[in-house]
């Protein structure tokens, strides 16, 4: 079997405090537009991070502190979260029902000290590793592991491919 | 080794041992989804290829959230459920007939079950001894269609109770102060069980309520035993034979033991913006409040209207207070009506709403103005939470909610009982 080459990428923190809810990432007032994603996305953070939307640039990583993503399991969360463009979450850590959301729609969430990176640095992240190199400062973060299913369903790019691909939830010990 | 509740349950559920920490694949009793993030679920089973439901009998949609719809892109989200629920069999609930998760735990719940539900509050049946937590879309699609789903084994807190509340103090002032406790995330991917001398006296309603909100803790179940008050709620809605008993092993381990002595609580509240943001309402009194609302998954139930009938008895709500009251379910709203419960809340003045989730996460039937603050019974006080994010929310007890709508203010119940 050929070995695939590592998952890398780049890009600027935008850094967030702690306890970012779902209700902060789509307030509820929006519930309207939950069944036309691109206006609702529009919205994301909008009431935690004014200007949000039109701030994000491609690639960007959110780099939060901890809980990120408690309250609902409105998936949309995650969804709207990857379509603004950003290309993973960092966190201290993340409401376990986000984070299996956000595995599910194939954005990555990384659960490290992020304490070390600030606001505009530079990251490269080798998602395979589990790694964290912050070129602005120098600083590398290793990431906590997630269960292999996790992982595995991450590399498919989301719940769905992969089940199309198993056609059902595969143990791997 | 003994096993914990959750060890037990999915051990059984997955045919196997299962320990915490394991990865298991279980199969899944019951599936769900409610109007606001049903449509997602539906196009995502859709786009997977899927046009089967495994069980069909065991999917339920709920139109509770927006119900009845106040937008037209929210009424035309209820037809694509409607649509679904025709083409596939599953079960569907109208708008009015109530909130989902007071519904499965009227209808559906089994000690033992495992119950998924693209709901956070779906935690709430764990009140019953099932397995009952919330998951996304994805998730939701994938067990609708496969009847199975995975699961890492959660380790378990142990919540052992004992004494009684006392008068004044409820449900809802044990659970705020344990989530004060233990934080937003302090139970994250665990499991809540209760357990201890007190839950001999301890009513299903009760235990709903307590398990409501064992997700704001961050856990994934909050789990009750399936003991004789189980068995006596499922022979009073007709399925007593579903009972098994259902306790963890008295050797199970525990990631951690909190005692609580329900003697020593008092009236509590949760203030703005983190449900963990938690001080004795003693400490909060004089606050003053333009809407109080009483009801929800949370506290919406005939006890809930019961503790505020005899509260606003013969009172009349703060003229500037509104009180809006929202019946967790139909039966609930017909109970309340043959009690005289209803006939009382609205001579005190207040509103009285379908079931459903009213004006609970801020989408109709109560949206807050600018600084305007609200003394709600539900779960959640997120910052927009009731759909403005200039206006403030603080949770506590139906008893509480009552006693401050009389006064227009954040007030002790207990100075009015």
């Amino acid at each position: 079997m050929v070995k695939m080459p590592d998952l890398v990428l780049k890009g600027k923190a935008i850094k967030l405090g702690d306890n970012i809810s779902t209700d902060d990432i789509i307030p509820g007032r929006f519930a309207h537009l939950r069944s036309n994603l691109p206006e609702l996305a529009r919205h994301v953070l909008e009431d935690a991070v004014p200007g949000f939307a039109s701030r994000v640039k491609l690639s960007d990583f959110l780099v939060a502190g901890k809980n990120f993503g408690l309250g609902s399991s409105r998936e949309h969360a995650p969804v709207v979260i990857k379509m603004s463009g950003v290309g993973a979450i960092l966190a201290k850590s993340a409401a376990r029902i986000f984070f299996r959301n956000a595995i599910n729609q194939g954005l990555p969430v990384l659960l490290c000290d992020t304490d070390k990176i600030g606001d505009g640095d530079e990251l490269e992240i080798n998602l395979t590793g589990g790694m964290i190199a912050n070129l602005t400062s120098g600083i590398t973060l290793n990431c906590s592991k997630m269960p292999p299913i996790m992982s595995a369903i991450l590399e498919e790019g989301g719940l769905i491919p992969y089940i199309q691909k198993h056609k059902g939830f595969v143990i791997i010990s | 080794m003994g096993k914990t509740l959750a060890e037990k349950i999915l051990s059984l559920k997955s045919h196997g041992e299962a320990k915490a920490g394991d990865v298991v694949i279980a199969d899944v009793d019951l599936a769900f989804v409610q109007d606001t993030t049903g449509p997602l679920t539906i196009r995502q089973f859709k786009e997977s290829g899927f046009e089967a439901l495994a069980k069909p009998q065991q999917t339920i949609i709920f139109l509770d959230h927006a119900a009845p719809s106040p937008a037209q892109q929210l009424s035309n989200d209820h037809i694509l459920l409607r649509c679904f629920a025709g083409e596939t069999g599953c079960r569907i609930y109208e708008v009015g007939e109530g909130i989902c998760h007071q519904l499965i735990a009227e209808q559906f719940a089994n000690p033992g079950d495992v119950i998924l539900g693209s709901d956070s509050h779906t935690v709430t049946a764990g009140a019953l001894g099932a397995f009952a937590t919330g998951m996304g879309s994805s998730d939701i699609a994938v067990a609708l269609a496969l009847g199975k789903t995975w699961f890492r084994v959660p380790e378990s807190f142990l919540i052992e109770l004992k004494g009684v509340f006392l008068r004044g103090v409820y449900a809802k002032d044990l659970i705020l102060y344990l989530i004060g406790q233990i934080g937003a995330d302090g139970a994250n991917y665990k499991a809540l069980e209760f357990g201890g001398e007190a839950l001999a006296q301890m009513t299903m309603p009760q235990r709903l309520t307590i398990a409501n909100m064992a997700v704001e803790a961050g856990a994934k179940v909050g789990l009750f035993p399936g003991d004789e008050i189980t068995r006596d709620f499922l022979m009073e809605h007709g399925r007593g034979d579903n009972y098994k008993p259902l306790y963890p092993d008295a050797e199970a381990n525990y990631e951690q033991v909190i005692l609580v002595n329900l003697d020593q609580l008092e009236p509590m509240l949760s203030l703005p913006h983190a449900v963990d943001n938690v001080r004795p309402v003693t400490r909060v009194k004089g606050v003053k409040i333009q809407q109080a609302f009483i009801g929800t998954c949370t506290n919406g139930r005939l006890e809930d209207l019961a503790v505020a009938a005899e509260i606003l008895k013969g009172k009349k709500r703060h003229p500037g207070t509104r009180l809006l009251i929202a019946p967790a379910s139909r039966q609930v709203l017909i109970r309340a009506i043959e009690k005289g419960y209803i006939q009382i809340l609205i001579e005190a003045g207040a509103a009285i709403l379908p079931p459903g989730c009213a004006a609970c996460l801020g989408l109709h039937q109560g949206v807050l103005g600018d600084g305007e603050v609200c003394l709600s019974t539900a779960n959640r006080n997120f910052k927009g939470r009731m759909g403005n994010p200039e206006a403030m929310v603080y949770l506590a007890s139906p008893a509480t909610a009552a006693a401050s709508a009389i006064k227009g203010e954040i007030t002790d119940p207990r100075d009015l009982m």
